[in-house]
């Protein structure tokens, strides 16, 4: 370390010096937590005794990842496995009987860690898109018209503060009787937990948008007065530009509620996911399933940042306001 | 000479919980073609609700403003309206700020490319060429409010007003900036009514000064012609005796007609909130 020439007395900014100390903040320190974090929560797990055997610890979780990987791959493999057969099978009887028509199964093996991610994902992402297709507008005209807010406001505060989960039930049975389908595009289950998940996320968002389109400043306003700008034109043109970052700031709160929201409702309806993952690993009860349940934790805790993320970097190339952007 | 704008003994009432404030009584006043008129008065005077009231922004509550023969109902580009803090969009370069006006007025008349020059014209004429693709939050207040006349200018209204465009602006900004709109101003010979509550400012720009009473029920109080030889030179005019006598008139006017009572009142006009969100640091 004694290579770094970087004295408190440098008024001239020393470039190696800032350079280290750039890396220690964003580099070292977070590394520093993580790593007492480990040895804090190993030591802990070690003393903590379940009748499915010891607290799992950060090796344990490890091995878990390793273990929950090549599962997907066995079982990609059986499935590539089950198409092939299934087709050289149609092949052969094509071949006895012209007049045959073939009947395509789909294989049914069961779901890994890595489906139930990817199911959980879409879920979210559809839910919270449809959130942001009925809130965005709604929030708008709510911001744009007094009457209009003060009529909806009631309602709005109403069901705010109720769990998406209360709505569970409803919503499974409603779907249940109005999507009835031969082939469905897809499936029921997911339908119920997209519409729980756009149910959490609609309100936050009509509130920060509602609010932001209220909250532009009047001088604004009297610019697309002056210049006569038609409603539509003052909407795209002035409204949403200026509420962008309320915007962002409502569908950001949404998603990280939606995602929590999600994993619970599918522990609670059984619908794929990594939700229902847990709850399996949970019923199974093998000397395996708390590590299994805690990778899944680690795992729904890294991807709920990363949709957080993903949100920010979003709001960054979309809204003019970089500093509303910063955190 | 014909006038082009015609106030004619308007009133304003604000309504407030106590029953309606008149913010104005009886104001009237004729102004011509090509005539630079400032209004200057005690803040809190209701200059700026004379101004907004000619903008159509709020409704008279008696009386009326005609506009080259047709009433003023509503607020349109042919009123312009340079805002004090600039009212430009932050997220919009300058060349879009002033290209968002010039879309909606001339954008059926003029080509994309006679649109582009005359938005490049403007911009000239406050001399923003060079940071003509910068945002609100890159430049200066100054070079902001330059930019806010050159979007009124692009317009081609005819009247433009302005409400107090340089208050918020350093001395040495301001006085770059007064002499900046004198050269417009000798080009172009636009219509303008201007609120200020700078003396120095309304002698060196006006052909007339209306000075207004204080509120409640303001009105005009005097009206003093200008007549000094323009272009104006603002260090000639320093030592200059018709000026000193001008500027002595209204700091007459202002500080023992209309002395401000020592009671500090509070406003009574209703306000909406304010969401300062586009205020810059350079201001």
């Amino acid at each position: 370390m004694s290579a770094v020439p970087y004295t408190q007395t440098t008024h001239v900014p020393n470039k190696l010096g800032v350079l280290v100390r750039r890396t220690i903040e964003t580099l070292v320190l977070p590394l520093a937590g993580i790593v007492v974090f480990l040895v804090l929560w190993s030591v802990a797990a070690q003393k903590i005794d379940t009748s499915l055997g010891k607290f799992p610890g950060p090796a344990a979780v490890y091995l878990q990842f390793g273990a929950l990987y090549s599962e997907h791959i066995i079982e990609r493999e059986k499935a590539a496995a089950f198409y092939k057969r299934q087709e050289t099978r149609t092949k052969e009887r094509l071949a006895q009987d012209p007049g045959y028509a073939p009947k395509l199964r789909a294989y049914t093996g069961k779901e890994t860690f890595l489906d139930q991610i990817f199911t959980s994902l879409i879920t979210v992402m559809s839910g919270f898109l449809l959130a942001v297709i009925i809130a965005v507008p709604l929030g708008i005209a709510t911001g744009l018209s007094k009457t209009l807010n003060t009529a909806i406001n009631p309602i709005i505060q109403t069901f705010k503060p109720v769990s998406p989960l209360a709505w569970l039930p409803l919503v499974t049975m409603v779907v249940s009787a109005l999507y009835v389908s031969e082939e469905p595009m897809v499936a029921k289950s997911f339908i119920t937990s997209m519409i729980t998940v756009t149910l959490c996320c609609l309100w936050p968002m009509i509130i920060n948008t509602s609010v932001g389109v209220a909250a532009i400043d009047d001088d604004l306003l009297n610019v697309s007065r002056v210049l006569r700008l038609p409603a539509l034109k003052h909407i795209q043109k002035i409204v949403l530009p200026a509420s962008i970052p309320m915007i962002f700031t409502g569908m950001r709160l949404s998603l990280g509620i939606a995602w929590m929201v999600l994993i619970a409702a599918e522990m609670l309806a059984q619908n794929p996911g990594l939700g229902k993952f847990v709850w399996d690993e949970f019923q199974n009860g093998s000397s395996d399933s708390l590590s299994r349940i805690m990778t899944a934790i680690v795992v729904i805790g890294i991807i709920g940042f990363l949709l957080d993320r993903g949100m920010l970097q979003l709001q960054r190339f979309v809204s003019w306001d970089k500093a509303s952007a910063s955190r | 000479m014909q006038p082009i704008l015609d106030i004619s003994t308007i009133d304003m009432e604000f309504p407030t919980p106590s029953g309606p404030f008149t913010a104005l009584k009886e104001v009237s006043l004729r102004i011509n073609k090509g005539e630079f008129v400032s209004l200057i008065g005690h803040s809190g005077c209701g200059k700026s609700t004379v101004l907004n009231i000619v903008a159509g922004l709020y409704q008279a509550t008696r009386g009326g403003v005609v506009l080259n023969g047709k009433e003023v109902s509503e607020p349109g580009p042919e009123r312009a309206v340079v805002f004090q803090n600039h009212s430009l969009l932050p997220w919009l370069s300058a060349f879009e700020n002033v290209e968002l006006a010039v879309k909606q007025v001339f954008g059926r008349d003029k080509s994309k490319a006679e649109m582009k020059e005359w938005i490049e014209y403007n911009l000239h004429l406050v001399h923003m060429d060079h940071a003509m693709h910068k945002r609100p939050d890159e430049i200066s207040g100054g070079m902001k409010q330059r930019v806010g006349i050159a979007r009124a200018l692009a317009m081609q209204p005819e009247i433009l007003l302005m409400d107090e465009p340089f208050g918020a602006l350093d001395a040495l900004t301001r006085a770059h900036m007064q002499d900046s709109l004198m050269e417009i101003q000798s080009e172009l010979k636009n219509t303008v009514i201007m609120i200020t509550h700078d003396v120095d400012e309304a002698v060196l720009l006006s052909d007339r000064i209306v000075m207004m009473t204080n509120g409640p029920a303001a009105t005009i109080g005097e009206i003093l012609p200008v007549n000094l030889e323009r272009p104006r030179e603002r260090l000639a005019l320093a030592s200059d005796a018709e000026y000193t006598r001008l500027r002595a008139d209204v700091l007459r006017f202002l500080y023992e007609k209309q002395r401000k009572v020592e009671t500090i009142q509070t406003e009574q006009k209703p306000k909406k909130p304010k969401f300062n969100k586009t205020e810059n640091k350079a201001a």
